[in-house]
């Protein structure tokens, strides 16, 4: 009876799996191998070149907006981690009690609310801030990263919390060790997978937005989304596919790390 | 049966507590109004049956949980609202709860580096544990590379490091398997016994408190039914619950007959009187419930003296014993149970009529 109800044996199944990794990968290979191209198309091929590359990198632009990007998204996800660990202590450490679930429907709002109505509501408000204040830095941008982050690094660190056996805290506790003492030398270190894999995916979440990144912004605040975005809309030239491609590589290595550090659960 | 006054110093003293959980109008009672003395340096075992509230008054003395009402003297200072991490007492887990990112070694450091005391002590204790527990070998392991029997004796070194005023131990045998278990209770007297320090078990199999305690408290919905030794315990049960939690036991509706001191006459079903154990402050007229243990009474052809009467409807072979079910003329089914030898066979078939002499002294009377 299993077998016969196993995806696998069902008719079609190989040829909608190449159709989905197609549909899913090869716009990408396109995007990838373009970015080799020596002439200036994105569409015909004229051979194998790295001088997209060499022009990119040399784009004092794209330096910057990728410099940008990378602060943005390491204060982002820093203090939404922190957030987040702290977040998911107060609602795995206590048991249950009435207003719970609440408080994860608030944490987890973010992922709820339509991006685009978050942009609009970000623009009003710190516009208001930015006339009140005259501060324009990139405080607007890493506070609105922080807290679209939260939700992302919340939901390892909770899933990590949640498998840990509370006795280990109290065993702590029978065991002479402080609150602060207990948290310090057992959770913590337990909890380490949990909070880098939080990290990172808030890393990744913070340095591919472009929606909120757009609204937020001040003059001159391009990120490599934004700056990518803004490019588009003049002459497309292979140098985006090569941005594109370093950015895609290291975006693939956080994940690949992502997943080394969550494979560690021991 | 009450905690007789002692000259023995008292390691902990429970007196009137009560733990009720979820607020007090309709929350739920764990405890109700529970006062037991446990002495210094002996074994004592909370017994009874999941949900009587045995593992809250432990955790209740540990300090995970804060009593309700009532007071908790650990060596007459009050410690009923101190913090886990500031009473001289520790616990080994039901789950163990080793630190799964330090070695064997370093759990059994962790509460003597929490109180502070020099590294050389510190190495010199975790040594000394080692050799105890006999986990020498593993001491740089990490703690899941180990086996559950191994996993225990780490729990058991890592608590009683810190030289506990009292050790408490929440089930910790039931995760081992039946050979296993039976090493570790020997294991834990011995423990106990080279220590001196006062242990505090909790279980509810009966057997393991029987075989390990000094001193037993049989509790059942929040309350202890009776505090005694194993003997007295298993011998004289205050009440029908005691009697039916701990070992087997037959019950007949009888009725008191006279009273001689401390033993009744007490007329069974089928008109036979018996002699009956009375405990201290029961009734002395009217009906009560006569307990006779299985291996307390025998069987005989009938028509010989014996003051029960009956069909003989089962017998169930097993070993070392045999058990035979009688149904009464008069009342319920009475198991007898008879030690088994290769040259002692009783003749008897299933169908026969046949007569239950009860063993002199062996009938308790207990109220409903």
């Amino acid at each position: 009876m299993a077998r016969s109800f196993d995806v696998k044996t069902q008719p079609g199944f190989a040829l909608i799996a190449a159709f989905c990794f197609a549909a899913l990968y090869l716009p990408i290979a396109v995007l990838v191998i373009y970015a080799f191209n020596a002439g200036e198309s994105i569409a015909v091929w004229e051979g194998f070149s790295l001088r997209w590359f060499v022009t990119a990198m040399s784009n004092t632009a794209v330096q910057e907006a990728a410099l940008r990007s990378v602060v943005i998204a390491v204060f982002a996800a820093s203090i939404a981690t922190v957030a987040a660990t702290m977040a998911a202590l107060a609602t795995t450490r206590q048991g249950t009690y009435p207003g719970l679930s609440f408080k994860y429907a608030v944490l987890n709002q973010p992922l709820m609310i339509p991006e685009i109505v978050t942009a609009v509501a970000l623009l009003i408000v710190f516009s208001r801030i930015k006339v009140w204040t005259g501060y324009t830095g990139l405080g607007y941008l890493i506070a609105a990263h922080t807290a679209f982050c939260i939700p992302f690094a919340y939901l390892p660190i909770r899933a990590r919390l949640e498998s840990m056996d509370s006795a280990l805290e109290a065993a702590a506790a029978d065991l002479y060790a402080s609150p602060w003492q207990a948290f310090r030398r057992i959770t913590l270190p337990l909890l380490k997978p949990g909070i880098m894999a939080g990290f990172m995916l808030a890393f990744v979440i913070s340095l591919d937005d472009v929606v909120i990144t757009e609204f937020v912004k001040s003059g001159g605040q391009e990120t490599l989304p934004t700056y990518m975005l803004g490019q588009l809309r003049r002459v497309v030239t292979p140098e985006i596919n090569a941005i594109a491609t370093v950015f895609l590589a290291f975006s693939v290595l956080i994940v690949i790390m992502f997943f080394f550090v969550n494979r560690r659960k021991a | 049966m009450t905690d007789l006054p002692s000259t023995q110093e008292l390691a902990i003293d429970v007196s009137g507590v009560s733990k009720v959980f979820g607020g007090e109008p309709g929350g739920f009672r764990a405890l109700d109004n529970i006062s037991v003395g446990i002495r210094n340096n002996e074994f004592f075992t909370l017994l009874g049956p999941s949900g009587c509230g045995k593992t809250t008054l432990l955790r209740l003395i540990a300090g995970f949980e804060y009593p309700t009402s009532g007071k908790i003297l650990l060596h007459g200072e009050d410690i009923g609202l101190l913090p886990p991490y500031k009473r001289p007492v520790n616990t080994v887990f039901q789950s163990y709860a080793l630190f799964p990112h330090l070695t064997v070694a370093q759990n059994i450091a962790f509460g003597l580096e929490m109180l502070g005391r020099p590294a050389a002590e510190v190495r010199d204790t975790v040594d000394r544990m080692l050799a105890l527990v006999k986990m020498e070998p593993m001491r740089d392991r990490l703690t899941n590379q180990i086996s559950g029997g191994q996993q225990q004796r780490v729990a058991l070194a890592r608590a009683l490091a810190p030289s506990p005023k009292v050790l408490l131990l929440d089930e910790p045998l039931s995760a081992l398997d039946y050979k296993l278990r039976k090493e570790m209770q020997i294991e834990l007297k011995r423990l106990q016994n080279e220590t001196g320090i006062t242990f505090i078990f909790v279980t509810h199999d009966q057997e393991e408190a029987l075989t390990m305690s000094d001193r037993i408290a049989v509790m059942s919905a929040g309350l202890i039914r009776q505090v005694g030794t194993p003997s007295e315990i298993y011998d004289r049960p205050a009440d029908r619950f005691v009697a039916d939690f701990i070992g087997e036991t037959n019950f007949l509706s009888a009725e008191i007959d006279s009273v001689l001191e401390d033993h009744a006459i007490l007329r069974l079903p089928g008109g036979g009187l018996e002699k009956a154990f009375l405990p201290k402050g029961a009734k002395t007229s009217g009906k009560v419930t006569a307990a006779i243990r299985p291996e307390h009474a025998d069987l005989v052809p009938e028509g010989a003296d014996g003051g029960l009467r009956g069909t003989l409807s089962n017998i169930i072979y097993s070993g070392s014993s045999t058990h035979y079910h009688v149904r009464l003329h008069d009342g319920p089914d009475f198991v007898v149970r008879t030690q088994n030898s290769p040259d002692n066979k009783l003749e008897f078939s299933v169908g026969q009529a046949v007569g239950v002499r009860v063993h002199d002294r062996c009938v308790q009377a207990l109220e409903d």
